[in-house]
């Protein structure tokens, strides 16, 4: 597949790492700093080409008419929807992406509509980042909480405490805990290592735990793994930025929201378009404010201010402080895998969460959902079976029959609105939605192969 | 200054108008009033078009600086003016008299100094409730028009909020067009009233005389014993739901006339806290009543709590009963409803409720920045933001508005009034509502002040009628440099 990339920005950096391994994709990145490109150059396999993004000839020349899909990266929204629209009329280009961060065009659907501007799907980095921190409010204890099915069932993935009923107990008897509960473990990590779960597995402390479950049954497994986790009612938000305002907005009704803003100005902006937040003007680095605004009896304490250093000092400072939870957003990956093993409990990455987004539309198939796993290391997609017995190589066959790639488990089955956990037996059938889980993500090709009945 | 003389003289030209009334009523009833009013008429029209004539050069386009001058003395001659009839006809009626009548009318106040009102001529009964009814609507289209665009007290929450297309920030079209707007609801509102009261059994000239008392939110009355004449639940209850309907702001009454929905009302902040405050005013003052057996039951107490309480509080002041006979805490609260209740463009007087608003929320915030140093806490009233300016003009004007109340209370005490009755007065004159306590009470008239302290009564409600800080600002040698 032939993938043009617009933009080298951390996103499309990373978007072109993780699809130039894929050996069938032909990747091309467009960005105006040369630099940049040469840099990328060096370490990875691409075609680079220098110059406006928008311009038609820099287009024609990174090949827009011939590319299946156009990922429009750059810093500029309005750069990104021009870009679109001049692939879209001069060169026919069929699937055009674009990122836009600015709330005033994304909470406008109708301008990316059919005969409207010719974005056939835009990603907002800031939306997904906030539903992310939302998700992590409101379930405390995960590490990551994703969607599939429409929201029917959802894969989390927790960190196993002392306290965990099933703490020290094979998987087994953690089934026999909770007998009618719909829950399914797909993967443990020990130590940073992956251990393919069976039915004799023990469950040790710090083991993180990935599980696929559908409605109510999320609680009651966290509670076997770790203690409970005492309901969040106090939230701080350090940083008032984009993220920081919209998290506020979609937790200020549930929870007791304080946002910290350094700036003045923007604090008081802030606190204009917000009903139910206290926001404060100050540092979030600030021992004093911290101590002044109760940190102690805070659940959970969110760093997102643009610098991630900043954030990772004041989300120490935080717990160190007494603030139950605390996570951090960070760009940079080799911090959040250095961050996550110490005293910040989540480190938030914009990059894997916007990448998991931008993936799911750039994959083959019948593949409609994808989320990065583990800061990209892993992958969970939600891929539809369709044809016959003969025509496809997944339905009609039961789960134990179905060649998967070494490391690849089916972890549901979602069946119109019902959800059934895989087991050996189970029989897919046409127009089932298959989440599989992939512990690596080089098997991405073959699900997707699978799933295409090539 | 002479292009506001000219405009004050087209204005007492438009007000002369007002006089088809009383003439027509003279001429129905041939109470023997006509050439009085003709007289007056001609006066003021004469006055009005020589003061125009004589400065028709200098006639030029009014700043809104201009409107605080204009206010002032636009209130001060139409009193004048208005006060004309009364002197003519009432030969007993010394001047200060007859201009404490005829400015407690134009400022919607409707305290009296007459007595004998069920023998007076009708023409004249009438004059006085044309006056309130008048005055009234002035003061809304002010409230609308004028002072949203000179900032008084915090005012200027509601630029741009007013009616029709008005987008100019020039004084004269404001005015006009707000004025054409506006006549449709208030003139609305009077006409389904006048045939409303017909309908409960008052004659027709009783009808309308009352109607205009109580939509422009005054007191006169053609009886004795006001409202306790009729002996009506029928008419007391649609008397209290008139001044209900006319203490919330006719910039809502406009668009909901407009487009046909509730939806101005349910959106606005004031017109959800008057509703409720008076509401539990009502029924806490009816239980108290029940308890202390002032009416013999539940019902005719909560009958007579809802007329009178409404009634003061919407600073109407008509009343069916003497509340000052009422447990004490009755009176006072009524009167403390007085000063906060209305709405910023109704006629009523007060504080009015946006800034009663602002200012509770402001002491909110105050709480809050206590529990918080470092927060960041804007004031919003009805999920609107109010801007600092706006706050700092409301507590001005508020300390103002306290301050002249009790300034003109120990000048009251100064002259040898009572306490109870000088705070009685100042508060219903400052408030525009009417009836206070003590000498001034309920069916009691302002007949028993001397002149001293009727004109501290008079200045009291042209204070509280223009917002006090149009009066003034006048006084400042600031306004007047160049």
């Amino acid at each position: 597949m032939k993938i043009v990339i617009l933009g080298a920005g951390q996103v499309g950096r990373t978007a072109a790492y993780q699809l130039s391994r894929e050996e069938a994709n032909e990747v091309t990145v467009v960005d105006i700093n040369e630099e940049v490109l040469r840099d990328l150059q060096d370490r990875i396999d691409i075609r680079t080409i220098a110059g406006n993004a928008a311009h038609p000839t820099v287009l024609e020349t990174a090949g827009a008419a011939e590319a299946d899909i156009l990922v429009a990266l750059t810093n500029s929204d309005e750069v990104n929807m021009t870009a679109c629209e001049v692939a879209y009329t001069l060169f026919r280009t069929p699937t055009k992406i674009a990122r836009i961060r600015a709330a005033e065009y994304t909470s406008r659907p109708e301008l990316f509509s059919e005969d409207a501007l010719a974005v056939d799907v835009f990603i907002s980095p800031e939306q997904l980042v906030t539903e992310h921190i939302e998700r992590l409010v409101r379930y405390p204890g995960t590490l990551q909480v994703v969607d599939f099915g429409d929201g029917r069932v959802r894969l989390v993935g927790v960190r196993a405490r002392k306290g965990g009923r099933s703490l020290g107990q094979r998987l087994r008897e953690l089934r026999e805990h909770v007998p009618d509960a719909d829950v399914r473990v797909l993967a443990i990590y020990r130590a940073g290592r992956m251990i393919r779960p069976d039915g004799d597995t023990v469950i040790e402390d710090g083991d993180e735990i990935y599980f696929l479950a559908a409605g109510e049954a999320l609680r009651r497994i966290m509670g076997e793994v770790r203690k409970d986790d005492p309901a969040v009612r106090r939230v701080v938000i350090a940083g008032g930025g984009n993220i920081g305002l919209r998290l506020a907005r979609a937790l200020e009704k549930t929870f007791q929201v304080k946002l910290i803003e350094r700036d003045a100005g923007r604090a008081r902006r802030v606190s204009e378009l917000l009903e139910n937040t206290i926001v404060l003007n100050g540092d979030a680095a600030d021992e004093e404010l911290l101590v002044e605004e109760n940190i102690d009896s805070t659940d959970v304490f969110v760093a997102i201010t643009n610098s991630e250093e900043a954030n990772i000092l004041s989300a120490m400072l935080a717990k160190r402080l007494g603030a139950h939870k605390v996570m951090a957003l960070i760009n940079k990956p080799s911090y959040a895998d250095l961050i996550e093993s110490g005293s910040i409990d989540v480190a938030i990455s914009p990059q894997t969460i916007t990448i998991g987004s931008l993936l799911a539309h750039v994959r083959r198939g019948h593949v409609v959902k994808v989320h990065s796993l583990r800061r990209g290391a892993a992958e969970a997609l939600e891929a539809i079976a369709h044809g016959t017995e003969q025509s496809s190589r997944v339905v009609g066959r039961r789960v134990d029959e179905i060649p998967l790639p070494e490391g690849t488990s089916i972890g549901a089955v979602v069946r119109g609105s019902e959800v059934i956990m895989a087991h050996h037996d189970t029989v897919v059938q046409s127009d089932d939605h298959v989440i599989v889980y992939l512990s690596d993500r080089r098997h991405v090709e073959a699900i997707e192969r699978l799933f295409l009945g090539a | 200054m002479l292009a506001v003389a000219n405009m004050l003289g087209l204005m007492l030209v438009a007000f002369s108008i007002a006089y088809v009334l009383p003439l027509l009523a003279a001429l129905l009833s041939g109470d023997g009033t006509f050439a009085a009013f003709l007289g007056a008429a001609l006066v003021t029209a004469g006055v009005g078009l020589a003061l125009a004539y004589a400065t028709r050069r200098k006639a030029r386009e009014l700043k809104p600086r201009d409107g605080f001058l204009l206010l002032t003395a636009g209130w001060l001659i139409m009193s004048a003016s208005a006060a004309l009839p009364l002197i003519l006809l009432l030969p007993r009626l010394t001047f200060t008299r007859a201009y404490f009548e005829a400015m407690s009318g134009l400022t919607s106040t409707g305290a009296t100094v007459l007595t004998g009102l069920d023998r007076l001529a009708p023409s004249v009964n009438l004059w006085r409730c044309t006056l309130e009814w008048c005055g009234g609507l002035a003061i809304i289209v002010l409230a609308i028009a004028v002072m949203p665009l000179l900032g008084i007290g915090g005012m200027q929450l509601y630029r741009g909020e007013t009616p029709g297309v008005v987008k100019e920030d020039k004084l004269t079209p404001r005015i006009t067009e707000t004025v054409r707007s506006l006549s449709f609801a208030y003139a609305t509102l009077t006409a389904v009233g006048i045939i409303a009261l017909r309908l409960c059994g008052m004659s027709w000239f009783d009808a309308i005389c009352h109607c205009f008392s109580a939509v422009g939110l005054g007191a006169f009355s053609t009886h004795d014993q006001s409202i306790r004449y009729f002996h009506s639940p029928a008419i007391e209850l649609t008397l209290a739901a008139l001044m209900i309907v006319a203490s919330l702001s006719f910039a809502r009454h406009f668009a909901a006339l407009r487009r046909f929905t509730l939806e101005p009302y349910t959106r606005d902040p004031e017109a959800k806290a008057i509703v409720v405050l008076l509401g539990a005013s009502v029924l806490g003052i009816a239980l108290l009543l029940t308890v202390h057996g002032t009416y013999p039951g539940f019902w005719s107490c909560l009958r007579h709590a809802f007329f009178n309480v409404v009634s003061v509080a919407t600073t109407s002041g008509l009343v069916s009963d003497d509340y000052t006979s009422w447990p004490l805490l009755a009176p006072f609260w009524m009167l403390f409803l007085c000063t906060v209740l209305s709405s910023a463009g109704s006629a009523g007087g007060g504080i009015k409720m946006f800034r009663t608003l602002v200012l509770s929320r402001e002491a909110g915030r105050e709480f809050k920045l206590l529990v918080h140093p470092s927060a960041v806490a804007p004031v919003r009233i009805g999920g609107r933001l109010v801007p600092e300016r706006v706050r700092d003009s409301v507590l001005a004007f508020v300390f103002l508005y306290f301050s002249t109340t009790v300034l003109l209370t120990f000048a009251l005490l100064a002259t040898g009034l009572d306490f109870r009755s000088a705070f009685g007065a100042v508060v219903a004159t400052v408030n525009n509502t009417g009836p206070g306590l003590g000498v001034v009470g309920p069916f009691k008239t302002y007949q028993s002040l001397s002149s001293l302290q009727l004109w501290i009564c008079t200045a009291a409600m042209l204070l509280g009628r223009l917002e006090i800080f149009s009066v003034l600002v006048l006084l400042t040698p600031a306004f007047w440099r160049k």
